[in-house]
């Protein structure tokens, strides 16, 4: 089975420091890649050098076995990324947030169904409140509200799991399994252990 | 695995063009423009201000102020639009919506145009309306406050665009707001001269076709490759 995404020989340089450095890995598609170690290892660095955010200091990324710059737009069509930020506009709703951001991403929304993601993120009810009053969790939920929408072949998810409860961990559990399942694959980086159906290929990385 | 066919929906959902990517950046901006009138008006407050000092400062002499009318309002203009420059991606930044334009199939230099075509509608052509307003109190003739208010029309977009670049490099780094003032006032300096000129030579009863003419071409050359630049800054900036 061909890899979706491949990485050959990558280093990461933040300022004079090296941080890694001969990376190697290869995720096929219904796979998950999952990110460890410890504050500081590289770990958002190295995702959002898999985003093509960053430029690797050396080494290679390859998308379906192209090099990243060169398939750029095809690829982000792609992609599902979520940062530490929510990526949340504090004077739009979550709903205007969603449509957005799914309009961004190259798709077309329709309004049914983004308000179907957020109730199903827990968020019903509060669908059209400017994302300022939400809670810490509650904007996580909407930012993750976009992972039900769409069908991106990548997803790559910085620390997801933070400031979620345990429903709402249960819940994006159940998306990243239905990612899975479907044939997506899926990169993470997260401190706490998470118990993911152990039948579903996984890979551990530590950084 | 790969039997699995992973665009499942996407026969029946066609991907969305990048004119509806432009189109939801564009009105996300103007609807946030229009949720913090404090911060968009602002601007335009300062601006109202800056220029009604000079009149008070240098007292009724009607020759001076008409003289120096048109210079006052458009370096102004250009401190005003500074004002708010800072802030089009900055906020961007800060809330994690820049990453996703920088992660978006559409060119990042359309995503730009349309963000600065939104800031400018919500920052430079408030400016421009209210302008001759603002030419009553230097005197300035119907005709003069016509020049001033088209030479606006067409400076003003020119400093959003040029703002933009200046923002883009900015955008991240503390102090900001000073260090885009320096990099881009400078290069604000020859619309000041034509927008200014325009004005001037009006009332001195010569043509402003010319002054018009280059501020045209320097606004059709930015709207190419200001955007560009700009998409290119924050691809630096962000790393």
């Amino acid at each position: 089975m061909s890899a979706v995404l491949e990485c050959r020989n990558l280093g990461c340089m933040r300022g004079r420091r090296s941080l890694f450095r001969g990376l190697g890995l290869k995720l096929l598609p219904g796979q998950l890649l999952r990110v460890t170690g410890p504050n500081g290892a590289g770990k958002t660095s190295l995702l959002r050098m898999l985003c093509g955010l960053l430029a690797p200091a050396e080494g290679q990324i390859l998308w379906q076995g192209q090099p990243l710059r060169t398939v750029r737009e095809d690829f982000h069509r792609q992609l599902i990324y979520l940062g530490h930020a929510a990526a949340l506009k504090d004077d739009l709703s979550p709903l205007e947030n969603l449509q957005v951001s799914l309009r961004l991403g190259g798709q077309s929304p329709d309004a049914a169904a983004a308000r179907q993601a957020l109730a199903e993120a827990g968020l019903h009810g509060r669908e059209s409140v400017p994302s300022r009053i939400l809670s810490q969790g509650q904007r996580r939920r909407a930012a993750l509200a976009r992972l039900r929408l769409g069908d991106a072949a990548l997803w790559v998810l910085d620390e997801p799991f933070n400031a979620l409860d345990t429903a709402a961990t249960a819940w994006l559990l159940g998306l990243v399994e239905g990612q899975l399942r479907r044939g997506g694959a899926v990169v993470l980086t997260s401190h706490q252990s998470v118990a993911l159906d152990a039948s579903l290929p996984q890979v551990s990385l530590a950084l | 695995m790969s039997a699995v066919p992973l665009p499942a929906s996407q026969a029946d959902v066609p991907p969305a063009g990048s004119w509806t990517a432009l189109r939801a950046v564009f009105v996300r901006d103007l609807r946030v423009a229009l949720r913090r009138r404090a911060d968009t008006g602002a601007a335009l407050v300062f601006f109202v201000i800056v220029v009604s000092l000079f009149p008070l400062g240098v007292g009724p002499q009607l020759d001076l102020l008409r003289q120096m009318g048109p210079g006052v309002v458009w370096v102004a203009a250009l401190l005003a639009s500074m004002l708010s420059m800072g802030r089009l991606f900055a906020d961007d930044h800060a809330d994690g919506t820049l990453e996703q334009m920088l992660l978006s199939p559409t060119p990042l230099a359309l995503l730009v145009l349309a963000k600065t075509a939104a800031h400018w509608l919500s920052s430079g052509l408030l400016l421009v309306l209210i302008s001759p307003l603002l030419a009553l109190q230097f005197d300035l003739g119907q005709e003069a406050a016509g020049v001033l208010f088209v030479s606006l029309l067409l400076g003003t977009p020119l400093l959003s665009l040029f703002g933009a670049i200046g923002a883009a490099l900015t955008v991240g780094l503390r102090g900001a707001g000073v260090l885009l003032s320096l990099l881009v006032l400078p290069l604000c300096a020859p619309v000041l001269i034509f927008g200014a000129g325009a004005v001037e030579s009006s009332i001195a009863g010569l043509g402003v076709a010319a002054h018009f003419s280059l501020l045209g071409a320097m606004l059709a050359l930015a709207l190419f490759l200001a955007p560009l630049a700009a998409a290119a800054a924050l691809r630096i900036s962000i790393e």
